[in-house]
């Protein structure tokens, strides 16, 4: 018998949430004064949680790492955002947005929760428009829709390319309102290290002061880890150089499991990488791919001419191009799935058709859509003998009005014109599945200790779609939790206050304290970012976009000798009890270094391949889908929830089965 | 590329600062200024030295983390840019770079080129926002059609980052483009109208009290803003203000 | 008006605005009883007869222009003050020429320069107007020989060279602080139009260098005739 309850409600799919908010414990008003609630992380998730939180009266202390609770990296997210609406009358329901979700992730994700989400969609627009959000509008003043990455629907609403800024912003401003009345207490500059555990319950956290350096103790009824994902694992992705997984780690320590750390989504349309100096990458949004052509040359002296720079893009005739997408997927094209596209540039740079210095990048095309859309315009305007060079210009001016932001952020990075000349792409490392065991309550393994948001693992399975993220960050956070935690608070309404003095806390903080102090005092030879480097690399060869036996193995080994090393050489300047960048670094690639070998561990139990996770072992053998994907749902459609033993390769698996009782599981083609 | 960089060095917000010489070589002009950085702070810790603190975070200008007043300008020479996207090929080799933290009262410095602006929050927590709870049943979020032209207005403004160029860079060090970017976002917008007069009043007195400077119109801090926020906002601000001080009942 | 407006930033800057928008439209006044001069001696007189004994000017208008005029100062001086200690610690390097322009960054400057000229205006016309008419008692605006006096002493006045090239300094100093002020008040009080702003752009522009400069011709204009 598995020690995992998911704790999904009975009856029918479409039903669960209402009767399980109707049947779950409600904490009075009066009483909700009395209880304090911790939230580590302030992105789409941790700042709609406080925020929400703290309107139901909740005493909230949220903690970021940033200087400010806007900077969490949701605001990165430049697409958008699902919702069933159906506002274009395209035939979207709940049930289509549930469906498409659970395919798009491969069929590894809890259906129920996943209903939940599709369900609570639309809510989520409502709010954010009653907050101030400024989505995109049409000329009647209604709400904008597209179509993003491969679904049928145009049920993504958006802000230009600033999506994820606007909603953050939005979910802040609410944080501001109630920082404000004073419901939440904000705390700038700290880092959690460390969970509390008291009677088998989380009761705070040990938090570090960024600013002085200092060491304290917060208690609290409940508390909340929205700290995101864990994809700067491998060094270069594109989330924001604090981004880490060092709170979601800590309580996988404590006693948390950590559920399929080896989903990791890599993003197809990032700008290459350029030399060794680079320190992150970034992404351009998969809009993109509505209008761009994805290809390579077809003969390899080509891709030698232009790599020696003897050739321009612009000189390969049409029939010396291989656009690969649309040859594989005639019936999806450039927009296939992420995962796909990415895998997809990946076996072109490795067969030797790259197109840089590097090897790893491939061109995104925009020259036929500049003439598609100034034909249309010319038309139009009623510019019937319009020149080429007149139809270019007035397809340049409709392209500018989609992705102006995006081709001037291209253009301030590589210094080439993307009007003129073929960007180039290649994938990077974007956002990670996996992550901390959930309930359908968003409770973990310990008992109240929460996860939200990206940290968790519940609803995107082996592969997140587009504009799902916003989504699930801001459904967990505004109207999931809120709920659901007031469950399990209303039989705290008698603890009173938690003391920071009890022997648990003392020995939290002396602990963490331990491992500062012995960070410091290593004074070896080698600066952190060199081991992150060294780490980075080994995953990215072996832990990457395809995945094997032998490979993984030696990733293993090749991580614990990296950790190994990390702690006898590296070197952390200054000291404990001062503002110390490179000792907050050291301590996040600490935690990334035993990550990295679960995920690895992860990778290799999983002998199949499904969304994020390809295994070269595990593809079809023959028919139209010779060399794709092949998953294996007879043994493997389950959660696989790590339970930490003390050293990462003793990690003990619990499997938690998928049953799909709505949905019948078919292969993802794109053919 | 071979710099010289003149860099302003304090141990923390108590402590006296002073600008300290480093070179640096082989700085690959495809790097972005933050990377040339990395790559100081590097050498700095091989040496032995303390490293730089400086402010980042995503590092694709949106964030507004980073900031730095880079050889006379907030954010360097480029413009539309944040200090993380700002590249080494605006530079040629062989220059001085003077690399100083945001300037103003309202920003101390913490440590080296990292400040507090912490007084940004504080005057969101005025007003910057919209008194909604979170609940599943706000009205339909097409309920209330809002013109094209009002909800892009709103969403220029709303793309301000909080970096805090505007009042790095205003002679007087007046926060007047960020304070007025989220005035006018809810301004423009009928679900932020309801409060607009209360908001105005609070957010203004709110950032007279952290001590930023009055606007005199110079017009700089739109110049080096790197989202582009434009001085109208500023004059928009005036205008609700001025509307909500007349007719104001207290 | 809400309690404390004078008080905060943005109270302070419309008020500066206002105070400036009146002092625009007292210079064009000012520009155009001034041109009669060039054009018509007489009509100069007998306006300047009217603006100087008209009881409503005198009592009213002049008290109203003379608090515009220090309010306007004591307020530059307040506010330029305060901006200072918003920012304790200077730039070792900077580079304000980038992003504005010197007349907007030193209003300051050329504002104390504009009161600087007006204290010797007030040598020159205001104290001696007041002493004739209020302290001799002398309302009759007629000299010894019973003509009017005024465009004689205005022309008296520009003889010496050396005041005439602190006239055209001074405005110059006044044009400089124009470009930046007007449009600026239309800013601080919240005017701005797409469709508008460009045009009040021009105008001030226009403003800030023709009544300038028509100042400077009407004072050489008197000085080159009173030197023949």
């Amino acid at each position: 018998m598995s020690k995992l309850d998911s704790k999904i409600p009975e009856g029918p799919i479409k039903d669960k949430w209402t009767n399980h908010k109707n049947k779950i414990n409600v904490v009075n008003p009066a009483n909700k004064r009395l209880i304090d609630v911790i939230v580590v992380g302030t992105g789409l998730a941790g700042g709609s949680a406080s925020a929400s939180l703290a309107e139901l009266g909740y005493n909230v202390k949220a903690f970021c790492y940033q200087d400010s609770p806007r900077r969490a990296h949701s605001i990165a997210a430049q697409g958008g955002i699902n919702a069933a609406k159906n506002y274009q009358n395209d035939g979207d329901s709940t049930y289509r947005l549930f469906y498409d979700t659970v395919k798009g992730g491969d069929y590894r994700a809890r259906e129920a929760n996943v209903y939940r989400l599709a369900e609570v969609s639309a809510n989520i627009i409502d709010q954010c428009v009653a907050q101030g959000v400024p989505f995109a509008r049409d000329y009647g003043g209604l709400l904008d829709n597209r179509s993003f990455g491969g679904v049928l629907v145009s049920r993504t609403f958006y802000a230009k390319g600033q999506t994820g800024q606007q909603l953050l912003l939005g979910a802040y401003s609410a944080m501001s309102r109630q920082i404000g009345k004073g419901k939440i207490k904000m705390y700038n500059r700290h880092e959690m290290l460390d969970v509390v555990i008291v009677d088998g319950k989380a009761r705070g956290i040990i938090a570090r002061n960024l600013v002085t350096g200092e060491i304290e103790r917060h208690s609290a009824h409940a508390v909340v880890i929205a700290s995101g994902g864990y994809g700067n694992v491998f060094f270069l992705s594109t989330n924001a150089m604090g981004s880490n997984a060092s709170a979601a780690w800590k309580i996988h320590k404590k006693g948390a499991f950590f559920a399929n750390p080896c989903y990791t989504q890599i993003h197809p349309t990032c700008i290459p990488r350029s030399g060794d100096h680079q320190s992150k990458l970034t992404l351009m949004s998969e809009s993109l791919r509505n209008d761009g052509r994805i290809w390579v040359p077809k003969n390899m002296e080509d891709v030698m001419a232009i790599r020696e720079g003897k050739l321009k893009p612009t000189q390969i005739k049409e029939e010396d191009r291989d656009y690969y997408l649309e040859r594989r997927y005639p019936a999806f094209g450039n927009l296939v799935p992420r995962d796909v596209a990415s895998r997809a540039a990946k076996e072109r740079c490795d067969a030797g058709f790259g197109v840089n210095a590097t090897g790893e990048a491939v061109y995104l095309d925009f020259s036929s859509a500049i003439m598609r859309y100034g034909k249309e315009k010319a038309m139009i305007q009623h510019e019937t003998n319009a020149s080429d060079d007149r139809i270019r210009e007035l397809g340049e001016q409709v392209v500018e009005a989609k992705y102006g932001n995006l081709f001037q952020m291209y253009e301030k990075i590589t210094d080439q014109n993307p009007y003129k000349t073929p960007m180039m792409i290649y994938p990077a490392v974007h956002y990670t599945m996996g992550g901390i065991w959930v309930d359908y309550n968003l409770m973990t393994t310990i008992p109240g200790c929460y996860a939200a948001g990206e940290a968790n693992f519940s609803d995107h399975g082996a592969n997140r779609l587009g504009a799902s993220a916003l989504m699930q960050g801001l459904a967990d956070g505004y109207f999931v939790l809120p709920y659901t935690i007031g469950d399990y608070l209303a039989s705290d309404i008698r603890t009173g206050k938690i003391s920071t003095e009890s022997p648990e806390f003392e020995q939290a903080e002396k602990e963490v304290r331990g491992q500062l102090e012995q960070l410091i005092n290593i004074k070896g030879t080698k600066s952190v970012d060199y081991f992150h480097k060294r780490l980075g690399k080994v995953m990215w060869d072996k832990v990457g976009m395809a995945r094997n036996e032998k490979g993984l193995k030696e990733a293993m080994e090749e991580i614990r000798q990296i950790r190994d090393e990390f702690w006898k050489d590296v070197r952390v300047p200054g000291g404990m009890d001062e503002f110390n960048p490179e000792l907050e670094k050291a301590g996040r690639l600490a935690d990334f270094l035993e990550l990295g070998e679960l995920f690895a561990i992860d990778a290799l139990h999983r002998n199949e391949s499904c969304g994020g996770h390809f295994r070269e072992e595990s593809v079809e053998e023959d028919g139209e889908q010779k060399g794709e994907a092949k998953r294996d749902d007879k043994n493997f459609a389950y959660v696989a929830a790590w339970e930490y033993k003390g050293d990462p390769k003793d990690a003990v698996m619990h499997k938690e089965e998928l049953t799909f009782n709505d949905i019948e599981l078919k292969q993802r083609s794109y053919k | 590329m071979n710099l010289t960089l003149k860099i302003w060095r304090q141990k923390d917000a108590k402590s006296a600062g002073k600008m300290e010489t480093y070179p640096i070589s082989n700085v690959s002009p495809d790097s972005s200024f933050l990377e040339m950085l990395d790559l100081l702070n590097n050498e700095l810790i091989d040496k032995g030295e303390d490293p730089v603190a400086f402010d980042h975070d995503c590092r694709e200008g949106i964030c507004g983390m980073c900031s730095l007043y880079i050889n006379g300008e907030a954010h360097g020479p480029d413009r539309g840019v944040t200090t993380c996207q700002l590249h080494m090929r605006m530079f040629k080799d062989g220059d001085t770079i003077y690399i100083e933290p945001f300037r103003s009262k309202a920003f101390p410095v913490i440590k080296d080129l990292v400040v507090d602006r912490s007084s940004f929050d504080r005057i969101q927590h005025a007003g910057g926002f919209v008194s909604v709870n979170t609940s599943g049943n706000t009205q339909d979020a097409n309920a209330i059609p809002v013109p094209k032209r009002d909800a892009d207005k709103a969403f220029d403004a709303a793309t301000c980052i909080g970096c805090g160029a505007c009042v790095a860079t205003c002679k007087n060090g007046s926060a007047m483009l960020y304070v007025s970017a989220k005035v006018s976002q809810f301004a423009y917008l009928p679900q932020g109208r309801v409060e607009a007069t209360e908001r105005v009043l609070n957010m203004v007195e709110q950032m007279d009290k952290e001590g930023f400077g009055n606007c005199t119109n110079t017009g700089a801090c739109e110049v080096e803003c790197p989202k582009g926020i434009s001085l109208e906002f500023i004059a928009k601000m005036n205008k609700e203000y001025l509307k909500a001080a007349t007719c104001a009942e207290k | 008006m809400s309690k404390g407006f004078s008080k905060t930033s943005v109270g302070r800057k419309v008020l500066m605005a206002l105070s400036g928008f009146f002092l625009l439209i007292f210079l064009l006044q000012h520009f155009i009883i001034n041109s009669l001069s060039v054009i018509s001696p007489d009509g100069f007189n007998s306006t300047s007869h009217f603006m100087g004994t008209n009881p409503l000017i005198q009592y009213v208008m002049q008290p109203v222009l003379i608090f515009g005029v220090l309010f306007h100062l004591m307020m530059g001086i307040n506010l330029e003050l305060k901006n200072k200690q918003a920012r304790p610690v200077k730039y070792a390097f900077n580079k304000p020429g980038e992003n504005s322009s010197w007349m907007s960054r030193n209003m300051i400057i050329t504002g104390i320069m504009v009161m600087l000229f007006l204290g010797l205006h007030f040598y020159d016309f205001w104290i001696p107007e007041i002493k004739t008419k209020f302290i001799n008692g002398d309302m009759s605006g007629l000299n010894a020989e019973g003509g009017m006096r005024y465009f004689e002493e205005l022309q008296h006045k520009f003889v010496n060279p050396i005041r005439v090239g602190i006239y055209c300094l001074a405005f110059v100093f006044l044009s400089l602080h124009l470009l930046h002020g007007f449009q600026s008040a239309f800013q601080s009080v919240g005017f701005r139009h797409n469709r508008y702003t460009p045009t009040i752009k021009k105008l001030g522009n226009l403003y800030a260098i023709i009544i300038p400069l028509g100042f400077i011709a009407i004072a050489l204009f008197h000085f080159i005739n009173s030197s023949h």
